[in-house]
């Protein structure tokens, strides 16, 4: 009972919302991630989803973007409104439109149907590994102070609210304030990804960061596009 | 060497020169080859000119014929009342000796000149007498009316004059003795002293001044009408050409308009004339191509539509079975061998199954016209050691050493690194899989305005006229061993139509034994064109006259750009 949880009989690793019409495929969700040591809740439309999510609060909610009644986009946003709760959208496309219109609405992931059960399982680990087990530390970012085990930070004494994946990222280059990251490195490191993929992932969450750390979203300075190559922390 | 200097900037002198002159005839026939305005003004103009000179000419002549004949009529006619009055003086008098009859002559020539009137119209010239015989070597004495010299009177009208009888006329110039001259009519006749018996000629000289200067009044005012007339008709043939030019030229605009894909822009038509009946057909025309093209972009949206629709009613069933089959799958160990092999290939299969329907979408997307590029700088050399790493795996597991040949520093290119990816992934795999070759080599290299990838084994190679059958849907290289080897058979179709969707080349060679190469070649920038490629599409060590060798066109037909 120490560390290692074995997964059929141990405490959940977390709480998971499926938001998912079709009920099939919402149930072997369940279970596959039932079998991984979730904890899963079911939801079928997206009328339900939000009264779900405020009965269960979950630690990942896994959102289809097709939903009949209210759809999985205003489904993302009205959560992201009142949490920042990791999201990773179910689509059944990849077209470049869906998927940013999906991220830039405030999800975090998204994985393509049809998908491996480990790669679902992967994504969703990666967005739930980094709770609570960070020691105490202080960083700074151009002017920007982020406490670690507290998950803030702050401009002059003021918190700046970011989603738990923001904040990853924010980590993630404040660390090496010295490198610049590829947005593949980025990828692995903060999305967890294996091999690389969709690099418009980056593209789109650093935006959102951007949006709201950077005094000048235009003229960022704190997290700073080395052209050609990827991001870097912006100098203090 | 100074010659050659010297000649030099005389030559670009004249080459300049030649410039200069040749330039409005560059321009007239610029506008000659290209507008139908300048082509009828032009056109009417020469035209015009030509009439108006033939015209022109036709009536000086007439006008001149008919001054000069009147005059030499009126002048023989006065000439003639002159002799005879000549004659009748000469019968009348008397003539004794020499003295007498000087003073006789005399008094003749200034008699008939006294009746010229002021100004004179008319110049006389009295010679004689004339030798009798042909032994008499004297000069004939010459008596003049006025300052000018006597060979005015031309030497065959004399000559006319003297032998016969009669009135005898002929044109001539008459010279001044300050230098002027000008034409004139020239009428003789030969009058007899009978009381001496010797022969005089007269000769009447009428200057025709008053006929030239009417003639050339008569010339500025044609050439000053026909020009004026030319002028004019250049100027209706340009504002009536324009009647009809206006509208075509309207016509052109609106029809570029069109093709440039401003479907709603229409002619303004105005009455009934030819130019309205061709604007209302234009517009019809205009009307019917939107209507159909609409139609095609909504049969397009429709398929689009379609295809996504399929894609996410397929997808979500299979994703169900899919994680259905991976939980028996992970459990077979508990299974009766029966049911645990079952689920193996149930596992295996659904593979398959996704694979190839990935892949149908994503033809049925380009078919649909759907498939978009992302555009962002790619370099190529890193995506070739991805995928190198990627497939480092697959590639010990068929015992086949991977290389990448590349230069150090990056190779830039603008393109989908998404599409990209997948075209090397495709060749890479296909070259692992399916050539049973000890090696695979991946070739990176770029040039100004080109990059090109190459992907080379040493394998079975392709047949004769299979370079460009490889990139055909479903293709097989050997029917016999169609299933065994898996694969969708979409790879190359899918990866010729990305290369395609970025302008690029995706071009085979092969030779049975000396195995194959798939040549890509994308331009650095986005949307150019492309014209040669960095890497040669047959390798240096292929057999000569293979079939890349013979058949280049074949393979260039397989770009499908």
């Amino acid at each position: 009972m120490e560390a290692e949880p074995a997964p059929a009989y141990a405490a959940a690793n977390g709480r998971v919302l499926v938001v998912d019409d079709d009920a099939a495929l919402a149930e072997m969700l369940a279970i596959v991630l039932r079998n991984e040591g979730f904890e899963p809740f079911v939801c079928n439309s997206g009328d339900q989803a939000l009264a779900s999510f405020h009965a269960h609060r979950p630690d990942v909610v896994l959102l289809d973007l097709m939903l009949p009644g209210m759809d999985g986009i205003d489904v993302c946003k009205a959560i992201r409104a009142e949490s920042g709760v990791p999201i990773v959208m179910l689509t059944a496309k990849n077209d470049t439109v869906d998927v940013v219109v999906g991220l830039e609405s405030g999800a975090d992931d998204y994985v393509i149907k049809p998908f491996k059960p480990k790669e679902l399982v992967a994504r969703i680990r990666a967005r739930v590994r980094k709770l609570g087990d960070e020691a105490p530390e202080l960083l700074s970012i151009a002017d920007l102070t982020i406490d670690v085990a507290g998950h803030s930070v702050k401009r002059d004494g003021e918190p700046i609210p970011l989603t738990p994946l923001e904040f990853d990222l924010l980590l993630c280059l404040a660390r090496k304030p010295w490198q610049v990251f590829t947005r593949e490195v980025l990828l692995e490191q903060v999305w967890g990804y294996r091999h690389a993929a969709d690099t418009r992932l980056v593209n789109v969450h650093v935006q959102r960061l951007r949006s709201k750390i950077e005094r000048d979203p235009e003229h960022p300075d704190v997290v700073v596009t080395v052209r050609g190559v990827g991001y870097k922390a912006g100098s203090a | 060497m100074s010659t050659r200097a010297a000649e030099s900037p005389r030559s670009r002198l004249q080459h300049e020169l030649l410039q200069v002159v040749t330039m409005p005839w560059r321009i007239a026939s610029y506008a000659w080859v290209r507008s139908l305005l300048a082509r009828v003004v032009i056109g009417t103009l020469v035209l015009c000119a030509v009439v108006t000179t033939l015209v022109g000419w036709m009536l000086m002549r007439q006008v001149a014929d008919g001054l000069v004949d009147d005059k030499r009529d009126q002048s023989v006619a006065q000439a003639q009342a002159g002799f005879v009055d000549a004659q009748q003086q000469l019968d009348a008098s008397v003539v004794t000796d020499a003295t007498s009859q000087s003073q006789v002559l005399t008094q003749l020539l200034t008699g008939l000149a006294s009746r010229r009137g002021s100004p004179p119209g008319y110049e006389l010239v009295l010679v004689g007498p004339l030798a009798l015989d042909i032994a008499d070597e004297g000069e004939p004495g010459v008596q003049r009316s006025g300052e000018f010299s006597s060979d005015s009177i031309p030497g065959d009208l004399s000559v006319t004059v003297e032998a016969q009888p009669g009135t005898w006329w002929a044109y001539a110039t008459l010279s001044y003795d300050d230098g002027r001259s000008e034409p004139a009519v020239v009428v003789g006749s030969r009058l007899r002293l009978i009381s001496t018996g010797e022969a005089y000629t007269l000769y009447y000289l009428f200057p025709m001044n008053d006929q030239q200067e009417t003639l050339s009044l008569v010339r500025r005012a044609l050439i000053s009408a026909g020009l004026g007339l030319t002028v004019l008709v250049a100027a209706v043939a340009w504002l009536v050409s324009r009647q009809v030019v206006t509208p075509v030229r309207l016509a052109r605009r609106i029809a570029e308009r069109l093709a440039a894909g401003r479907l709603e822009e229409r002619m303004h038509v105005r009455g009934q004339d030819d130019i309205a009946r061709l604007g209302q057909s234009f517009n019809q025309m205009a009307s019917s191509l939107q209507r159909q093209i609409r139609q095609l972009e909504e049969l397009s949206r429709v398929q689009r539509r379609f295809a996504s629709d399929v894609s996410h009613e397929l997808r979500t069933p299979l994703t169900t079975v899919r994680m259905a089959a991976d939980v028996l799958h992970d459990g077979r160990q508990r299974f009766d061998p029966a049911t645990a092999r079952s689920a193996e290939l149930l596992q295996v299969e659904l593979d398959r199954f996704e694979s190839l329907l990935t892949d149908l979408l994503e033809i049925s997307r380009f078919d649909a016209g759907a498939a978009q590029l992302s555009v962002e700088t790619v370099d190529l050399v890193e995506v070739a050691s991805r995928v190198t790493e990627t497939y480092r795996g697959l590639a010990e597991r068929h015992d086949v050493r991977l290389e990448v040949v590349a230069d150090q520093r990056p190779t830039l290119v603008e393109a989908d690194v998404r599409r990209i990816e997948r075209i090397v992934r495709n060749l890479v795999a296909n070259a692992i899989t399916y050539s049973r070759s000890p090696a695979v080599r991946i070739q990176v290299a770029g040039s100004a305005d080109a990059v090109a990838l190459v992907v080379r084994d040493w394998g079975v190679g392709l047949r004769s006229g299979e370079s460009s059958l490889v990139f055909n849907r479903f293709w097989r290289a050997d029917p016999a061993r169609v299933r065994s080897s898996g694969g969708t058979g979409l790879g190359l179709a899918i990866a010729l139509e990305d290369a395609a969707l970025h302008g690029g080349w995706l071009q085979a060679w092969g030779d049975p034994g000396a195995g194959a190469q798939f040549r890509l070649t994308l331009p650095r920038h986005s949307g150019a064109e492309l014209t040669s490629s960095p890497l040669p599409l047959v390798p240096g060590d292929a057999p000569s006259s293979t079939d890349g060798v013979r058949h280049p066109r074949v393979d260039a037909g397989a770009v499908g750009s």
